[in-house]
C-alpha cells in the first residue's frame, strides 16, 4: 500500500522517477567498463546455453533412438509374418519359423478399456476441478488437491490387485445388471467370458479411470484456476449465478486444457501394463466387441509374453506390437499438447 | 430506472483489516457522482460494496446499509445476483467475453436473465451499442469476437453490455485508466449522455476527469497506511474543485497532498 501511495505522488513530485530514469539507459551505453563484465557473463551464458540445448537435444535423440530400435527389431519379424499384422486375430509368436501374429484383438481391448476409463474419468475430473477451483473453501481445496495428486503415486500393481481382489466382486453385480437390462446395446452384450467373472474391459476401465484421474484433474484444475478474475467479475456484475459464471468464463477458457489433459490421461491409459496384466483374464476366444470382453492389451500382451523372449524373431513380433503402442501414444500425447497449446492462444 | 442510492454508516472489513470506516453519502438519481482520493483510501471498495461485488473476495464483510430507493441491498431476503442485475458495473480493464461475438457480449446479461427471443435480443443489441456510441463502428461485424476490438472500443462494448440490462445504477471503476486520451474523451462524452437515463457512480484517479464528468464529488482519504479509509467530504463538483470545506481536500486537489 505504501508503494501505490508513492506512485500516485509521482506526477506531483517527479524526483524519484527522474533520478531513476537517466541511470537506467546510461548503464548499457557506457562501453568501457562493462565489457570485461559482459565477457564473464558470456562464458557462463555459453555453458548454460550448451547444457540446456544439450539436454533438449538428448531427449529428442533418445526418443528417436527408441523409435528406431523398435522399427529395426520389428521389420524382420513383420516380413516373416505369415498373416496380416493389422487384421489377424492370431498370436502364435513362439515358433520363429512359423510366425503368425496380428494385433486386431489387442487393439480392441486396449482402445476399449482406455475409452471406458475416459468416459468415467472425464466428468469426474471436471467435477473435481470445478469444485476445487470454484466452490471449495481455500482451506479445504489444498489438502483435497493433494489427496487427488496422491492417487498418481500409488504403484500400478496395487491398482491391479485392488481391481482384481476388491473391485471385481463389488462391481460384478452392476456388470450383470447392465448386461441383463441393456444387453440389447452391443457394448453391453455378452462378452467372450461370462459377465459375472469380472476380469474384463469393464473392470479394467474403471481401474484405469482411477489411475488417470489425477493427471486429468491436475491439468484441468490448473487451467480453471487461470481464468482471469476480470472475466469472472464481468460475468458476476451482469448478474450471473455461480454456475453461469462457470459456463460463460471458466469453461470457455479451460475447455482446451480439459480436453488436452484428458488426452494425456488417454495416453497414460493406453500404455498401462501391470494393473491390466493382473486384472484382465487371458482368453483366446474371439471378442464380441462388448465391454465385457476379456483378452490382452498391447502392453499386457508384451508383459505376459516375456517367457517366450528366447529368439529374435519372437521378440520382434512383440516389439511390432510395442511399436504400434509407441506410435499411438506418441500421437495422442502430441495431440494433447497441441490442443492444450491452443487454449493459451484463444485468450487474446 | 435510475434510482437513488443512500449509503448509511458503511463499514467494510477484509478479515481483520478494517478497510472503510463509517461512510455515509447520497448518490442522486440521474447524475454522476465521482469518488476521488489516494490509492488505498477505500473508494473502489465502497463502489464494490454497492452491488455486493466485494463478496467475491474471501473474508470481506460489510456493516451498515446501502439503500436503493429505500430498499436495503443487504437485507437478508435479497439475492446478491439480483442486486448485480439492477446495479451494473464497468471495470478498470475492459473485459468482454473473448469467446463471444460482439452481439452476444452485449446481450449476455439478458441471456443470463433468460431472454431467448432473437428479434428482441437483436433490438437490444443495437439500442445498447447505439447508446454506447459504438454502433456505427461495429454494425458490420457483430459476429466477430469481442476481443477483436481496440481497447477503447472494448470498454464501450462493456458499457453497452452493462446498459443492455437497463440497470438502475451504473458503477464505473476507473473506466478510463487503461485508455488513451481520445478513447477517454469518447467514454466521457458517453457518460454525459448516459446520465440522462442512469444513475452513475465513477471512481477515478484523474481529477480533471472528475471535474469534467461529475455533478457531485466525494473525496476519500486515510489518516495513515493501515488505518481505515474514510469519506472526507462530498459536495457539488464545482465547489469541491474551487472551494472545498476541508483542508485535506484542498491539499489533495492542488497536488500538495501528503
Amino acid at each position: 500500500m505504501t508503494d501505490s501511495t508513492k506512485s500516485e505522488r509521482h506526477p506531483a513530485d517527479a524526483e524519484p522517477g527522474a533520478a531513476a530514469a537517466p541511470s537506467g539507459p546510461q548503464d548499457p551505453k557506457t562501453p568501457a567498463e562493462p565489457r570485461s563484465d559482459s565477457k564473464v557473463v558470456r562464458i557462463g551464458d555459453r555453458v548454460f546455453h550448451s547444457v540446456a540445448t544439450g539436454s533438449g537435444v538428448f531427449v529428442i535423440a533418445l526418443i528417436a533412438a527408441i523409435g528406431l530400435f523398435l522399427l529395426i527389431r520389428a521389420i524382420p519379424s513383420l516380413q516373416a509374418n505369415e498373416v496380416s499384422f493389422l487384421f489377424s486375430r492370431e498370436w502364435q509368436a513362439g515358433d520363429p519359423d512359423n510366425l503368425r501374429f496380428g494385433i486386431i484383438d489387442l487393439a480392441w481391448i486396449t482402445v476399449a478399456s482406455s475409452l471406458v476409463a475416459l468416459v468415467l474419468a472425464m466428468p469426474t475430473a471436471f467435477g473435481i476441478s470445478l469444485f476445487l477451483t470454484q466452490y471449495a473453501p481455500r482451506s479445504l481445496a489444498r489438502p483435497f488437491a493433494y489427496v487427488v495428486d496422491l492417487l498418481a503415486a500409488v504403484p500400478s500393481v496395487i491398482y491391479g490387485l485392488w481391481g482384481f481382489l476388491v473391485l471385481t466382486p463389488v462391481i460384478s453385480p452392476v456388470a450383470v445388471w447392465l448386461n441383463t437390462n441393456l444387453g440389447w446395446i452391443p457394448l453391453f452384450a455378452d462378452g467372450n467370458i461370462p459377465v459375472g467373472t469380472g476380469s474384463n474391459v469393464f473392470v479394467a476401465g474403471i481401474v484405469l479411470a482411477v489411475m488417470i484421474l489425477p493427471i486429468i484433474t491436475g491439468v484441468t484444475r490448473e487451467v480453471f484456476e487461470r481464468t482471469p478474475t476480470v472475466q469472472i467479475e464481468g460475468a458476476l456484475a451482469l448478474g450471473a449465478t455461480k454456475w453461469e459464471v462457470v459456463r460463460t468464463t471458466v469453461w470457455p477458457f479451460g475447455r482446451n486444457g480439459f480436453i488436452g489433459g484428458s488426452m494425456l490421461g488417454l495416453g497414460r491409459a493406453l500404455g498401462e501394463t501391470v494393473a491390466l496384466t493382473v486384472i484382465l483374464s487371458a482368453t483366446q476366444e474371439a471378442p464380441s466387441y462388448s465391454i465385457f470382453d476379456a483378452g490382452a492389451t498391447f502392453a499386457s500382451k508384451i508383459a505376459l509374453g516375456s517367457a517366450e523372449f528366447n529368439n529374435n524373431m519372437t521378440v520382434g513380433a512383440y516389439i511390432s506390437a510395442g511399436l504400434v503402442l509407441f506410435v499411438t501414444t506418441f500421437a495422442v500425447n502430441a495431440l494433447a499438447r497441441w490442443i492444450e497449446g491452443r487454449s493459451g492462444k484463444g485468450k487474446e | 430506472m435510475a434510482k437513488r442510492l443512500d449509503i448509511q454508516d458503511l463499514n467494510l472489513h477484509y478479515g481483520k483489516f478494517h478497510a472503510v470506516q463509517d461512510v455515509s453519502l447520497q448518490v442522486h438519481a440521474r447524475g454522476v457522482t465521482a469518488f476521488i482520493g489516494p490509492s488505498g483510501c477505500g473508494k473502489s471498495t465502497v463502489l464494490r460494496a454497492l452491488n455486493r461485488m466485494h463478496e467475491v473476495i474471501a473474508g470481506a464483510r460489510v456493516e451498515g446499509k446501502v439503500l436503493l430507493d429505500g430498499e436495503d441491498v443487504y437485507a437478508s431476503n435479497v439475492d446478491p445476483v439480483q442486486v448485480r442485475r439492477t446495479i451494473g458495473m464497468v471495470f478498470q480493464r475492459a473485459n468482454p467475453f473473448p469467446t463471444m461475438s460482439i452481439r452476444d457480449n452485449v446481450v449476455a446479461g439478458l441471456k443470463l436473465a433468460g431472454e431467448k427471443n432473437k428479434k428482441h435480443l437483436d433490438e437490444v443489441a443495437e439500442r445498447s451499442l447505439r447508446s454506447a456510441n459504438l454502433w456505427e463502428e461495429v454494425k458490420d461485424r457483430l459476429n466477430k469476437p469481442g476481443g477483436s476490438l481496440s481497447g477503447g472500443q472494448q470498454q464501450r462494448l462493456c458499457i453497452a453490455r452493462a446498459v443492455a440490462v437497463q440497470p438502475d445504477v451504473l458503477l464505473m471503476d476507473e473506466p478510463c485508466s487503461a485508455l488513451d486520451p481520445i478513447s477517454t474523451l469518447a467514454i466521457e462524452d458517453l457518460i454525459a449522455e448516459l446520465k440522462k437515463d442512469y444513475t452513475i457512480v465513477i471512481v477515478t484517479h484523474n481529477m480533471q476527469q472528475a471535474a469534467r464528468v461529475s455533478d457531485q464529488t466525494a473525496f476519500f482519504n486515510l489518516r495513515a497506511v493501515g488505518e481505515p479509509g474514510q469519506l472526507v467530504e462530498i459536495e457539488e463538483t464545482g465547489k469541491i474543485f474551487s472551494n472545498p470545506n476541508q483542508k485535506a481536500t484542498e491539499d489533495y486537489i492542488s497536488g500538495r497532498f501528503g
